[in-house]
């Protein structure tokens, strides 16, 4: 019957209408993971208990649906690794409160997602458990760190999916995956129970396969938790309410398709023929220019906030990691990875007696002017689109070329991450020649996801790229 | 601030700090790895950052508080605080000696 394929707002209706069961539903994921997980190595774990679970659960909002969850996030029951070798065999005795919150809403935890280890990397090839393939093209990369989550909702082997956000671990693999990827502002979903990568940027969100699924997973996922001091006091915007809100009069700054790396590109193209989208539907689009200093209506280098995630991020990877000592859960510390190992050392470096002034400070100074720069930007502009990616998705091994592979892929978004403002992936382009897609990131500022929302399902319903929002 | 290149001794001393174990090998490769990573992470000397506040945090919270009270709801067992380690004897972790006799 092909009910894999339906969205979460599609799923979600036919159950509460008794037009399909549950035990259909979870028939069609199950034949489709049997048939394509071995190739595309996407979960980890499975639940064999999920149907009774959604069964139980048609009178809640979710109605009890199968949600594909990465393997950072703790799920007691089901083994939880973050694909490393290090937390094999793990058993989460808590649960995170993500995933309390979204079987509370009617969620069930389908299977956990490869992805890559501790969340390292933008490619899914850092797991430990082997590379998860692209389910458009299985040569390719999915990207990372979501990969599996990503290639879970593009295989329709789930309704919707989980992932966590650093700097592009949900935005890239949505792009190159072509599915939606939504990174809501830092402190507005709750870090407790996920395994800690960089405290002061990590973000989980959803990944589903249209804009309106990802703002409903978004409405049962945020607030407040009183087990994550960092989490927002405030209220909750319903981001259903917002989706048809329209962009007319928006105005919104095109960047970065300036860049060097990026000019005359396929990514830098299509982002601009998104602006022109953007400006039939009734709003203002500027370019907004590359800069090597602060100035008004110009975006701050992005090569500068790859040093700044670079730093920031080993530093707080070094802390973070340094729990896992074997004792109370885990192997020991010879059982990372390069990846981590990399990261946790240089982390450890740059912190270190003498250096940490040199680079740590420095680079949270110019933070501090990355940040400065987004609010003179969003003084002018209500939100900002550029690439995801600066190209389409790579093939399986390049991330193994170069020590800087996922700074240099995730060099769009590190800035926006590292000011913790929420950002969307949406498809706007595929190639028909490898079937691979490029992706549309529209950021806002802090809290402002319902603009996000407002300005990615505008563009959503007014193209073609993603098949499941033209069915519905 | 340009960095000097590191070399395989710089990175075993790293190794020693951030206690993960790694052959000579590993260690000449890491130092080729970081001398282009840290490169890259150069280019911050060129801003001018006189003045600038450093920022940890990027919502402006600052101290959040609550009570110190006991949440009885969220405390192991014993046996669940046990349950993933390694090596256990008699309701206790077993872990290496790191002082000499």
């Amino acid at each position: 019957m092909n009910l894999h394929r339906l969205t979460l707002t599609q799923a979600i209706d036919k159950l509460k209408k008794k037009e399909i069961s549950h035990a259909e539903l979870y028939k069609d994921v199950h034949d489709a993971i049997s048939e394509k997980n071995t190739e595309l190595n996407i979960y980890l774990a499975l639940d064999p208990e999920a149907v009774s679970k959604g069964e139980k659960l048609l009178n809640t909002p979710l109605a009890g649906v199968p949600i594909a969850v990465k393997d950072n996030f703790l799920t007691p029951g089901l083994e939880t690794t973050a694909s490393s070798n290090v937390l094999k065999g793990f058993m989460p005795p808590y649960e995170s409160t993500v995933i309390s919150r979204l079987k509370k809403s009617g969620g069930v935890v389908v299977g956990k997602t490869n992805m890559d280890a501790w969340a390292h990397g933008s490619s899914t090839e850092t797991s430990d458990f082997g590379p998860t393939k692209n389910p458009r093209n299985p040569e390719y990369l999915p990207g990372g760190s979501s990969g599996g989550s990503a290639a879970a909702v593009a295989a329709n082997l789930c309704i919707a999916a989980i992932g966590s956000e650093t700097a592009g671990s949900i935005r890239q693999p949505a792009a190159w995956c072509g599915v939606v990827g939504l990174k809501p502002t830092y402190g507005r979903t709750s870090r407790y129970g996920v395994v800690a990568m960089a405290s002061s940027t990590d973000t989980p969100g959803p990944i589903g396969k249209t804009v309106r699924d990802c703002a409903l997973v978004f409405n049962h996922i945020a607030g407040h938790d009183p087990y994550n001091a960092s989490t927002s006091t405030d209220p909750v915007p319903d981001l259903t309410k917002q989706l048809d809100g329209g962009v007319k009069g928006m105005k919104i700054g095109l960047c970065y398709v300036d860049h060097h790396a990026l000019r005359g590109t396929p990514a830098a193209d299509a982002v601009i023929t998104a602006g022109k989208v953007f400006e039939q539907l009734g709003a203002v689009v500027e370019p907004v220019p590359v800069s090597d200093e602060v100035k008004p209506k110009h975006m701050l280098n992005p090569d500068y906030a790859i040093g700044v995630y670079t730093v920031v991020q080993r530093g707080e990877v070094s802390s973070n990691l340094a729990r896992y000592d074997g004792v109370r859960y885990g192997g020991d510390r010879g059982a990372f990875g390069d990846e981590a190992k990399r990261r946790i050392m240089l982390g450890t470096f740059t912190l270190s007696h003498g250096y940490a002034d040199k680079y740590y400070v420095r680079a949270q100074q110019v933070r501090s002017l990355i940040i400065q720069n987004f609010h003179e930007l969003f003084s002018h502009y209500d939100v900002l689109i550029s690439p995801t990616s600066p190209g389409f998705a790579q093939k399986l091994g390049a991330s193994t070329q170069s020590p800087m592979y996922g700074e240099l892929e995730d060099m769009l978004l590190e800035a926006s991450s590292v000011s913790g403002l929420p950002g969307i992936n949406v498809p706007c382009f595929r190639d028909p020649a490898t079937n691979l897609y490029i992706g549309l990131n529209i950021m806002g500022n802090l809290w402002q996801e319902a603009k996000v929302i407002r300005a990615a399902h505008a563009y959503e319903q007014a193209t073609d790229w993603n098949e499941w929002a033209k069915k519905s | 601030m340009k960095a000097s290149p590191f070399t395989a001794a710089t990175v075993q001393k790293i190794a020693t700090l951030a206690h993960i174990p790694i052959t000579d090998e590993e260690a000449g490769e890491l130092a080729h790895g970081f001398t282009t990573t840290m490169d890259v992470v150069d280019k911050l000397g060129k801003v001018d950052v006189k003045g600038v506040t450093p920022t940890s945090q990027v919502t402006g919270f600052e101290n959040v508080f609550r009570e110190d009270e006991i949440d009885s709801s969220r405390m192991f067992t014993q046996e669940q605080a046990l349950a993933n380690g390694k090596r256990t004897h008699n309701g206790f972790f077993v872990v290496d000696q790191i002082l000499d006799e």
